[in-house]
């Protein structure tokens, strides 16, 4: 089994899918790629089925929420993992705010499901192709995105509290 | 129990668009387990559609004690994140404190001394030991075997009184700081691990003699609740439930943490993951805890018991009141005024029930702007209603507590 660290398989990424990979940067000896919309089940289906990465495993996948991006709001992360090779990093996807909608996962990994349903219910990204994309933790007919970053924690009307002399 | 009706069950949107053109030949009754049920040891519903006393189909609902913990810490300062930990898998909190701590020394970029590292192992190891005692005891009461629970649960209170000496909690322990615990062990705790540890082989195989080759608790459990190999890969399954299914991925090996590559211990795997398989693999994994526990306790080196953190790490009390820097140091820390580096980490730790996650994301800023906790309960549990298609209802329950779905850290 040839050896395969983050410099290899970033390369390899990058080669195989060429400019739709925006950028590959190593944080914490971790990879991160950004990839565009399009090719992310492709990615993850080619680094599945790949002879030498054989990836088959999804360790987690969540939201993200940037509000100060413009058209890049939201993020949607897989966080991936290759038992084989003992090899992790993690994808990140951008979504415009008033579009947030990308292909689901379930048909590579079953388990996928309920971590889309959450990812939906906090940030209201559409998978689209979920066999039963619902709320899945809070009650169901709520009807906002609660990770959202314009949903403060504490209750508006509350008086009697002021972080801000706490540097809050 | 009560029976619910079809257009109840519909409206849950039951079954994976499966047909239902037998339905004019067959009348099946649908059964809500839950959500307070004495049988499924925490709150979950599953609404089951039952042929008879055979499971067809379930639905299950979960969400009963979300309590927002990803949002919650958004807006605490990094150290009060702990307390939230301590409340996803309750039956290992030391593990989930730890996990945290090891996520923010990672970001700070922290190096820990050996002794701490040791020092954490032997408690991690313990709180797996409490967390498979509890799993494993009652897993055996639910095939109607009472008395082994009795035998093992006092040890699981034997280890709660060394958290206890250690931290002053017992079961939402907060152990420990970022940067590592808050004292050295005193001796009175290495003498009850000691004592823990010459005295809990002994109820541990009283118990496996009780309940391992028990003809009825073989009846009971064997074949029961089975999942493949592939299967389990596919849900993303991590811990003991992906080991009994044959699969010996395990976090302190694949990716080891707190110098845990210096101990010598084997993964236990089963073969068919059944419930049986479940039970056997927790049970080795409290042998190789033992034998990691004296691992530790023999090669403990000297050394400090916390990492030099000054913005993290609490400065002693004598320096709070007689020195100017260890004052504001510990105001700066109470009030949460420190600030950290910018980027994002990714820190798993073996937790009693799999790979538990901390995902950080950090703008710099005194809080995290991003906290996703990957909790093996929550994605795991999903496979669930595949586990038990075409089981009875009383193997549901078997394979629901073998599966040791914790509630706490399922709905976060």
């Amino acid at each position: 089994m040839a050896e395969v660290n983050n410099q290899i398989l970033g390369e390899s990424i990058s080669a195989q899918f060429g400019n739709q990979v925006l950028s590959v940067e190593e944080t914490y000896g971790t990879l991160d790629i950004v990839v565009e919309k399009s090719i992310i089940i492709p990615l993850i289906k080619w680094l599945k089925t790949h002879d030498k990465f054989q990836v088959n495993f999804l360790t987690s996948l969540c939201g993200v929420h940037f509000p100060e991006q413009n058209d890049r709001e939201l993020s949607v992360v897989y966080y991936l993992h290759s038992f084989i090779n003992n090899i992790r990093f993690r994808i990140h996807v951008f979504l415009p705010a008033s579009q947030p909608e990308i292909p689901t996962l379930t048909t590579l990994f079953a388990g996928a499901n309920w971590m889309e349903r959450e990812t939906f219910e906090f940030y209201g990204i559409k998978f689209i192709g979920h066999p039963d994309l619902r709320i899945i933790l809070n009650v169901e007919d709520m009807d906002y995105h609660p990770l959202l970053k314009q949903y403060p924690l504490v209750d508006a009307t509350r008086t009697d509290k002021d972080d801000k002399y706490f540097g809050r | 129990m009560i029976n619910i009706s079809d257009d109840n069950f519909e409206k849950h949107k039951a079954l994976n668009g499966q047909e239902q053109s037998d339905q004019e030949l067959k009348q099946y009754n649908y059964l809500n387990l839950g959500p307070t049920h004495p049988a499924t040891h925490g709150i979950f519903q599953n609404i089951l559609k039952m042929d008879g006393e055979v499971i067809v189909d379930a639905q299950p609902t979960i969400g009963y004690i979300h309590r927002a913990f990803e949002k919650l810490a958004e807006n605490r300062p990094f150290y009060q994140i702990t307390t939230i930990t301590d409340r996803l898998n309750y039956c290992s909190s030391p593990i989930n404190n730890i996990g945290w701590h090891l996520t923010v020394e990672k970001l700070l970029g922290v190096k820990t001394p050996k002794r701490l590292d040791y020092l954490r192992v032997i408690i991690m190891e313990l709180a797996r030991i409490a967390d498979h005692i509890i799993c494993n005891s009652v897993v055996a009461v639910d095939t109607g075997a009472l008395t082994g629970f009795l035998y093992v649960f006092q040890w699981r209170e034997k280890i709660y009184e060394i958290y206890e000496e250690i931290c002053g909690a017992r079961l939402t322990t907060n152990i420990g700081r970022i940067g590592g615990f808050e004292r050295d062990f005193s001796e009175k705790v290495f003498a009850k691990i000691n004592n823990l540890l010459t005295e809990l082989p002994a109820a541990l195989s009283e118990f496996e003699k009780l309940v391992m080759r028990n003809r009825i608790f073989m009846d009971r459990t064997v074949n029961v609740g089975g999942i493949t190999g592939e299967r389990a890969l596919e849900y993303s399954f991590t811990g003991p439930n992906l080991r009994a299914a044959g699969v010996d991925y395990d976090v302190r090996v694949m990716t080891p943490y707190c110098s845990y590559e210096d101990f010598d211990f084997t993964i236990p795997v089963g073969s068919s993951g059944d419930t049986y398989d479940r039970f056997c693999v927790r049970q080795e994994e409290m042998w190789q805890s033992i034998s990691i526990i004296k691992q530790a306790l023999k090669n403990l080196p000297k050394g400090d018991f916390h990492a030099d953190v000054p913005e993290f790490y609490l400065p002693p009390k004598e320096e709070v009141y007689n020195t100017m820097e260890g004052l504001i140091w510990h105001f700066k820390i109470v009030m949460g005024e420190i600030n950290v580096p910018k980027g994002q980490v990714y820190q798993s730790v073996e937790g009693g029930n799999g790979e538990l996650g901390f995902y950080l994301v950090s703008d710099g800023g005194r809080q995290p702007y991003r906290l996703h906790i990957r909790r093996p309960c929550f994605i795991y549990y999903q496979a669930y209603p595949e586990m038990i298609k075409g089981s009875m209802l009383s193997d549901a329950i078997l394979t629901m507590s073998s599966m040791n779905v914790i509630a706490g850290e399922l709905d976060a």
